[in-house]
């Protein structure tokens, strides 16, 4: 019931929301601290050798171009799909549930299920020999096909999240009211113009959540790369993780924490200021 | 070309597509999941596409030595405090979201959203050094804990959207006949939200079962699946373990999720705003 009450729903909220401000401030905090002293002096020691390392460059140059690649891929192919599927045919429940089963794949069986595609002996290389298309295995992987590395994630992680981006915008398609579309059929407009004028404008809200969704996700991209390229590829978060755990520099491994959350809010704060907040909010 | 060839190109066109992305979603896990079972001779011969004779001494391997099956278990168990911290914290705010109005709500709600964004790494490298004071390092605990963090946003957004969907009269109702707001609140809110709660129980499983960085880089000896895996099969340089080992980690880390989706679909897609017709 809707109640004007003083101190109730305070009383409720607090507990989740004291929570979460601990698990965001205080890493936040002490992110911050540990990058920026030394022998609890400020100093700038850390981020200058941290700047000064090319992996770090490469990282920040690779986490860019992958989620600059994946995002706009993906968000264009779920709008299709979500197109596609959202009328009546033979086998759309079959299809929906298809399309959906990535959701709850993790990463990491991802990056591994795409190397028994891809790998020298794996399926797709086998298949085309044996169709006779290519003499040689194509090689996805190793230092020296860092390109084709990159690839082969772009592929595994299109099939990977291409579902969450499809679900957000299937669920926007449907919440379009039928009305708009007879209306307009009624005055003549074919499927493209209805598409263009009524379509697309009033799936923003959801094309706009699922962008931002997906960009955040892609600033933090790690255990796909891990699996496919390793270190060949660098990431932020994978470089992070290496600092850690195989070098034990803390200090660094916080900056590369940085970066991330200062990319992050950077992005968060130019789609909120393109995008009005209620359109974040998971919808019934 | 008449209308009708017209018509059943376009059909044919359209039955190709959704043929082609089904089998583009579905291939793969085909694939990884006869390879698990193939034997290294059938997968290096280049003539065999699909293996013909199989074996389960990787996937068995795998789960008993390399040690699959205490990272099943740890996964579970983390999982299972993950639920059980997010729901106890969560439900209190889901609910205060759906049936209250006070100042500074919408602010709230916005500040639960923003903080659901907070990138893991930012969370997972600093907590290293809180938990080594805390002697929380490499435990199961601990990583809940931080699987908490992750998934609590998501937590207090759709339980309040299922306690909004719960009729405000039943509850008024009961309240007339003498329950109070509590009682109220436990003997009928809760039954009647029970089904989409378990919903976002499962989805909180699934968030937590498939977290790979904060297990990583908070545990050692205790891992989840996924981090166990990735430690097993990847090295800095990548690529460690053998391939057929590759393949049948593939299979045993998409099982729970294969069953789980067909179990729940009904309920994910739900929550999402579709309904399958």
């Amino acid at each position: 019931m809707k109640v004007k009450s003083s101190y109730i729903p305070y009383f409720l909220i607090l507990p989740a929301f004291a929570y979460l401000l601990f698990f965001v401030g205080y890493p936040l905090v002490q992110a911050l601290y540990t990058a920026f002293t030394q022998n609890g002096q400020f100093s700038l020691a850390t981020v200058r050798k941290t700047f000064a390392d090319p992996y770090f460059w490469d990282a920040l140059k690779y986490t860019i171009a992958l989620a600059g690649v994946i995002v706009p891929t993906q968000v264009g192919l779920a709008l299709i799909l979500a197109l596609a599927v959202n009328r009546a045919f033979k086998g759309k429940d079959f299809t929906i549930y298809a399309l959906t089963i990535p959701l709850t794949i993790s990463d990491v069986a991802a990056g591994l299920i795409w190397y028994s595609m891809l790998s020298p002996s794996g399926f797709l290389n086998k298949l085309l020999l044996n169709i006779g298309l290519i003499h040689q295995p194509i090689y996805f992987f190793g230092y020296q096909y860092r390109h084709m590395e990159f690839l082969a994630i772009v592929l595994a992680e299109l099939w990977r999240a291409t579902s969450i981006v499809f679900v957000i915008i299937l669920a926007g398609l449907q919440m379009i009211s039928h009305e708009y579309l007879e209306a307009a059929e009624v005055f003549g407009a074919d499927y493209w113009t209805r598409l263009r004028k009524i379509v697309i404008p009033l799936l923003k809200p959801s094309i706009q959540s699922a962008l931002i969704i997906r960009t955040l996700f892609a600033m933090q991209i790690f255990g796909i790369v891990w699996i496919l390229a390793g270190r060949d590829i660098p990431i932020l978060a994978g470089e992070g993780f290496y600092r850690l755990t195989e070098l034990k520099e803390y200090d660094v491994a916080s900056i590369y924490a940085l970066v991330i959350a200062g990319l992050s809010i950077l992005l968060g704060a130019l789609y909120i200021k393109f995008m009005k907040a209620e359109y974040l909010e998971v919808r019934r | 070309m008449n209308d009708e060839t017209k018509f059943m190109l376009k059909r044919l066109a359209f039955y190709t597509f959704i043929f082609t992305v089904v089998a583009w979603i579905i291939i793969p896990i085909i694939i990884s999941t006869l390879y698990g079972f193939a034997l290294p001779r059938d997968y290096y011969d280049p003539k065999k596409i699909f293996p013909t004779s199989f074996t389960v001494k990787y996937v068995k391997t795998l789960l008993f030595t390399l040690g699959a099956l205490d990272g099943i278990k740890n996964s579970v168990i983390v999982a299972l405090i993950t639920i059980a911290i997010s729901f106890a914290l969560g439900i209190p705010a889901g609910y205060a979201v759906a049936k209250f109005i006070f100042p500074g709500k919408d602010t709230i709600k916005l500040s639960i959203v923003a903080l659901r964004m907070f990138p893991i790494p930012v969370m997972a490298i600093p907590l290293v050094i809180l938990y080594i004071k805390l002697n929380l390092i490499d435990t199961l605990l601990g990583v809940a804990l931080a699987h908490t963090a992750m998934a609590l946003p998501f937590v207090v957004l759709i339980t309040s959207s299922i306690f909004a969907g719960v009729s405000t009269e039943l509850e008024e109702a009961g309240m007339v006949f003498g329950l109070t707001r509590l009682g109220s609140f436990f003997r009928i809110t809760l039954p009647l939200a029970l089904p989409g709660l378990a919903a976002a129980a499962m989805f909180t499983f699934v968030m937590s079962w498939n977290e790979v960085f904060v297990a990583s880089i908070l545990t050692l000896s205790h891992r989840t699946l996924p981090a166990q895996i990735l430690s097993i099969m990847a090295g800095a340089s990548g690529g460690a373990a053998p391939d057929y080992y590759k393949f049948a980690a593939a299979f045993i880390m998409i099982i729970p999720a294969i069953t789980f989706i067909f179990f729940a679909r009904k309920y994910l897609v739900t929550m999402w705003g579709i309904t399958l017709k």
